[in-house]
């Protein structure tokens, strides 16, 4: 006669709402690139603090920081977390591969036997993964009905306190400043290699003797960098216009201006105007590109929206790019 | 200050004689694009709209419709690079 306890066994993981030091460097690392593809947490089954059979269920990736931020606020909570496989990758991104998604989520509840761990049948998903999962052929297949919860771990405690209900306010993604900067340094660091290499066509330049490239090269293509990376995600809405590559170049026109000016434009110019044209034709383009690639980790563009932009941005910073390149070369040869 | 990317891009369509006002497309849109009106969901502020599918995929009724897809620049190059569909590939940052 089969009993329950020949049943396959229930794992349920304890882990608590505390952060731990090592958790915070390790956010810290992966804002930096560091090890960013490796930071994961085992799918399964989590408890917080001592739930029953009626307390609540969060779904969450199984990227560490995703895991991490919900934890945090469920500090008082008792509840159950079930950690579904995204192959470590975030929430919303793994929602537009498909990953964090309809399939995933029956398979997890039939793994973790959910359906024996609590008596309700109510999934608290994170709004952002909703465009995985398809809600009503989750409640079709497993029978849990899927709720969608605020945009952000922080709003969750308002959110359970007024009955699962998010205010519209709690359904809307934001970017503040913060937000964008806190996504820089990985932009910054994806251009090290790069640059690298641009650095070192430039020196073999100079030692077959098209140079000379020097420190003014140096510091504006920096320049270009930091504004590209850096300045113009910050000051993103302030900047007139729509397109992301458009503000870049902006800044970055304003950019290869101040450059000119410290080398003595128009009164003392320090390098002949082919340079200079050259400076003014690159230096925006670079900054444009980069802010152009920025579209992917801001929250508002649409794939319609940054096709249409790249159609007229590419041509343009190529070309730029190139005649800016040519008038250099020819400069240094004159 | 507002994030506002362009005008008149977005694929989403509606097809209000489908829609029966479950408000499930109120509820996953991250942007804010639809209002409830006379029982029906419409679309309010469609230049909201990042196309990222989960008001479409979550209706249970199929009214809406739109080509889903990732604004990302760099996924955008790296399609066109191998000829594939773009998709975000996380594994070189700075997509998310
Ligand atoms: S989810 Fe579909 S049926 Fe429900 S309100 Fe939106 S469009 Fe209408
Ligand atoms: S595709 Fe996304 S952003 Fe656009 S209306 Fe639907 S849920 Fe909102």
């Amino acid at each position: 006669m089969l009993d329950i306890s020949m049943g396959r066994e229930i794992t349920i993981n304890q882990t608590s709402s505390e952060l731990t030091f090592r958790d915070i460097l390790g956010s810290w690392k992966v804002r930096w690139g560091i090890n960013r593809m490796n930071y994961k947490v085992e799918p399964g089954l989590y408890r917080i603090g001592n739930p029953d059979k009626s307390s609540p269920v969060f779904v969450s990736a199984n990227y560490k920081m995703s895991f991490d931020s919900l934890r945090k606020e469920l500090s008082g909570f008792d509840a159950y977390i079930m950690v579904i496989d995204t192959k470590g990758i975030n929430v919303w991104c793994a929602a537009g591969k498909g990953t964090f998604g309809t399939t995933e989520i029956i398979n997890r509840i039939a793994i973790t036997q959910l359906d024996k761990v609590v008596s309700h049948r109510n999934l608290i998903l994170p709004q952002l993964g909703a465009p995985g999962v398809i809600g009503h052929e989750v409640l079709k297949y497993s029978g849990f009905r899927v709720i969608y919860g605020p945009v952000r771990a922080k709003d969750i405690r308002d959110f359970m306190n007024a009955g699962m209900k998010a205010t519209s306010e709690m359904r809307r993604v934001k970017f503040s400043a913060y937000d964008r900067l806190v996504l820089t340094p990985v932009e910054l660091v994806n251009t090290i290699r790069p640059s690298l290499m641009i650095f070192g066509v430039l020196f073999l330049l100079n030692l077959i003797g098209i140079g000379p490239f020097g420190f003014v090269d140096f510091y504006g293509y920096l320049g270009a960098l930091i504004v590209g990376c850096v300045l113009t995600p910050v000051l993103l809405p302030w900047i007139p216009g729509r397109a992301f590559a458009w503000k870049g170049w902006l800044l970055g026109l304003i950019w290869a201006l101040i450059v000119n000016m410290f080398n003595g434009w128009p009164y003392a110019p320090q390098y002949s105007l082919l340079k200079a044209l050259g400076y003014l034709l690159i230096l925006p383009s670079l900054s444009a590109y980069l802010a152009m690639n920025f579209t992917g980790a801001s929250t508002f563009t649409s794939f319609s929206g940054v096709l249409k932009e790249m159609k007229t941005a590419i041509p343009a910073i190529i070309i730029s790019i190139v005649l800016g390149v040519i008038l250099i070369l020819v400069n240094s040869f004159i | 200050m507002r994030n506002r990317y362009l005008k008149n891009v977005s694929t989403l369509k509606m097809g209000s004689e489908k829609c029966t006002g479950c408000g499930k497309c109120l509820e996953v849109c991250p942007h804010n694009v639809f209002v409830m009106t006379n029982g029906k969901s419409v679309i309010a502020q469609k230049d909201n709209c990042i196309e990222c599918g989960a008001c479409v995929k979550n209706c249970p009724f199929n009214a809406l419709e739109v080509k889903p897809g990732v604004g990302c620049a760099s996924a955008i190059i790296k399609g066109w690079l191998t000829g594939t569909e773009p998709s975000c590939d996380c594994s070189d940052g700075s997509c998310c």
